[in-house]
């Protein structure tokens, strides 16, 4: 091949022709339009492929819509601006400052990865535009706030920390492992990712509280396609349940779960198998996993959670991912917020009034920890607040089945889970 | 011992589909030259072509399966139709540097077709539903008969192949085609024939080995690059063109990477594979069984 290079005006043509393809296909950036006076631009940035993420700009806009058809915000029309991130944290401080500088928005929603929301973070704080998540976990983002205020105030964190998730696993896993199996022994298994770090701490901390033994601690990294070796680990530890915290990967452990018929059940955080869509996914291989939720398909957590969901699905066809349920009930407080604020879009008096914010939206009651908190603006859990769920895949279906009064089932485990078995 | 066996078996069957999918990759380049850095993305599009038929048609495994290696097929002879051979055929670009042009456009043919099934079946991993369900204890290792099966088909359709090339004329005109393309010309016979027959057969394979790894493992379209950077370097370390020196390195690298993930950590699982690929390109940069 010759060293020297001659650029025909045709083969340069060609090449910019295939760039351009690539590129065309590679951005769908998706910008609604808006023709009212002087409206409340929300920016949404989301991983619109991913199934968790495609539900944020969706349920963001089944917000706005149904607020202004309700007249908007003391007759402001809401607007949604949808960034893809492509679930890059990259291009998402590029949608951020685009977002700001280029589209004026007041707020943004964004994301569901950890890795992604630290990223923007110091960017909410240097354009000090106000940042909600909606499906993040990272307690590092709140830890942050507590860190740097001043700065950082313009983040909320609207979606549970790695910490609540954990305790409220093992509030689940006392009722329904220890009390109900009588269950004594666990290994923790979970992708190696920002969210999982303070996860797998607060496991360790809570499992022994509740009477489980931890025998192992195994973090696997998200690229893992075959997950052989690592149940193969687990079984020859006998552990009674794995304690799972998993968001990335969801769909390959699962299928190799079942085809390898691992017997020792799977309780824990799994965010892919809060989808609707998978059980299709895994062809049925999720039959028996369990996982913990903020909501759940039947599952009237308040008043507004299945008017929700079936709105939803009306209009897009298939149910809200659990940051579809959050994202959508951010818009309304941040709508509550502008109205608290007398109408303004000053960020500083935005912050004001979200930390203010008292709503009872689809997942339950939505309250921020104070400035004074060693984690400002995340989110209460427990009674009164926003307990949780805790879920499984029966037969097709989520069923839920804790805490009891929410619950519409019973525990029930595929033929090849030997419950028991290892005493 | 037992993990000896498990290690065994594990091994061979992953061995066994890299060796599927790195065959029909070294056999295009054996017989055309072409590096085709799409075959990542054409194994992807038939393991989701194959799960979509699955849960939205709602078909069987067989039929599934059937589609799957159909769309693999069909996506792969496009590539040449309409990526490959009009730029071997075009003279706008000089001889020496089509190589290099190939290579690019599969490249960005590979992520178009990344981005199309990202956005339209999302990027979230999918799995084919297996053929065959239920274990099999194997010396008291409990193994997926999904895993007998994959291991089972890769062997058939290599066998296939095998006798295909060595027992048959329109093969041997393939081989002859590898060894020296002006010569077979002048045996009479038409060269471009000779490519379409191998990228028929190359669809065929890669169609194939993408079913079997969405029963077995699961891919998503994030999947795409990593699987040909694997195709690629199994059939770099085999020795480029070499089928048989590809199908050496698959089980290679296939073992080399079990061994890796059970004796020290899933996570380092692809290193030593890489290392021992930099390794030979110092000491034998033609690869174990290469021509040239």
């Amino acid at each position: 091949m010759t060293k020297r290079k001659r650029e025909t005006a045709s083969t340069a043509a060609l090449l910019s022709a295939l760039a351009a393809g690539a590129a065309v296909l590679a951005l769908p950036l998706l910008v609604t339009p808006g023709h009212a006076a002087d409206p409340i631009k929300i920016g949404a940035i989301a991983e619109v492929q991913a199934v968790v993420g495609s539900s944020i700009p969706q349920a963001a806009q089944l917000a706005a819509d149904e607020i202004n058809a309700a007249g908007g915000v003391d007759g402001r029309k809401i607007e949604i601006i949808t960034y893809d991130n492509h679930s890059s944290a990259a291009e998402s401080v590029r949608a951020f400052q685009r977002a700001v500088t280029q589209d004026h928005v007041n707020a943004v929603i964004a994301s569901y990865v950890s890795e992604v929301v630290l990223a923007l973070e110091p960017w909410s704080g240097r354009l000090k535009t106000v940042l909600v998540t909606p499906g993040a976990a990272s307690d590092v983002i709140t830890q942050n706030i507590g860190k740097d205020y001043d700065h950082l105030k313009y983040t909320f964190h609207g979606y549970l920390t790695s910490t609540s998730l954990a305790r409220l696993v093992c509030a689940a896993a006392k009722d329904l492992l220890v009390d109900g199996l009588h269950m004594k022994t666990a290994v923790i298994t979970s992708e190696d990712a920002a969210w999982t770090t303070p996860l797998d701490a607060s496991y360790e901390k809570c499992l022994p509280e509740i009477g489980i033994k931890v025998l192992d601690h195994i973090r696997f990294s998200p690229d893992t396609t075959d997950f052989t070796p690592i149940f193969n680990k687990i079984e020859g530890l006998k552990p009674d349940v794995m304690i799972t915290g998993v968001s990335h990967v969801g769909v390959q452990p699962t299928v190799q779960w079942k085809q390898q018929e691992v017997p020792i059940p799977m309780f824990g955080v799994a965010s892919q198998a809060t989808n609707s869509s998978f059980w299709a996914d895994t062809n049925g291989a999720t039959e028996g996993v369990l996982y913990q939720g903020v909501s759940g398909p039947d599952v009237a957590v308040t008043p507004k959670t299945l008017p929700f969901v079936n709105a939803f699905k009306a209009k897009f066809g298939n149910f809200p991912s659990y940051a579809g349920y959050t994202s959508y009930d951010e818009v309304y407080y941040i709508a509550e917020a502008i109205k608290r604020a007398g109408g303004s879009t000053d960020s500083d008096k935005l912050v004001e009034a979200l930390e203010k914010t008292d709503y009872v939206g689809t997942i339950g009651r939505v309250q921020f920890t104070g400035k004074d908190s060693p984690t400002p603006h995340a989110l209460k859990i427990g009674a009164g607040a926003i307990t949780g769920l805790m879920l499984q895949w029966q037969d097709g279906k989520q069923i839920n089945l804790w805490p009891a009064d929410a619950a519409n089932g019973k525990v029930k485990f595929p033929k090849f889970i030997k419950v028991g078995a290892n005493p | 011992m037992m993990q000896f066996w498990q290690i065994l078996i594990d091994g061979f069957a992953i061995s066994s589909l890299y060796a599927l999918g790195a065959t029909g990759f070294a056999l295009i380049f054996g017989v055309s030259g072409v590096l085709n850095l799409s075959h990542g993305a054409l194994m992807v599009a038939a393991v989701v072509a194959a799960w979509a038929a699955g849960s939205d048609l709602h078909v069987g495994p067989w039929t599934g399966a059937a589609i799957g290696v159909g769309v693999g097929f069909i996506a792969t002879v496009l590539t040449y139709f309409a990526i490959v051979r009009p730029l071997q055929e075009t003279r706008k670009i000089r001889e020496e540097e089509k190589e290099i042009f190939i290579l690019t456009a599969t490249l960005l043919w590979g992520i178009m077709i990344q981005e199309l099934i990202a956005s339209l079946y999302t990027n979230n991993a999918k799995t084919v539903e297996p053929i065959v369900a239920g274990v099999v204890w194997i010396a008291g290792v409990r193994t997926p008969a999904n895993e007998i099966f994959t291991a089972v088909v890769c062997w058939l359709a290599i066998g296939l192949l095998w006798l295909l090339v060595n027992r048959t004329r329109a093969g041997k005109a393939l081989l002859a085609a590898s060894m020296n393309p002006r010569g077979v010309t002048l045996l009479g016979i038409e060269l471009s024939h000779v490519y379409i027959a191998v990228w028929a057969i190359y669809g065929v394979l890669v169609g194939t080995a993408g079913v079997l790894l969405g029963m077995f493992l699961g891919v998503s379209s994030y999947s795409v690059g990593p699987l040909t950077a694997s195709a690629f370097s199994i059939v770099v370390l085999g020795g480029l063109g070499s089928v048989s020196g590809a199908l050496i390195a698959a089980y290679v690298v296939g073992y080399l990477e079990t061994v890796t993930a059970y004796l020290i950590s899933p996570a380092y699982r692809t290193i030593p594979a890489l290392l021992l690929l930099v390794a030979v390109m110092y000491v034998r940069p033609r690869g174990l069984l290469g021509r040239r």
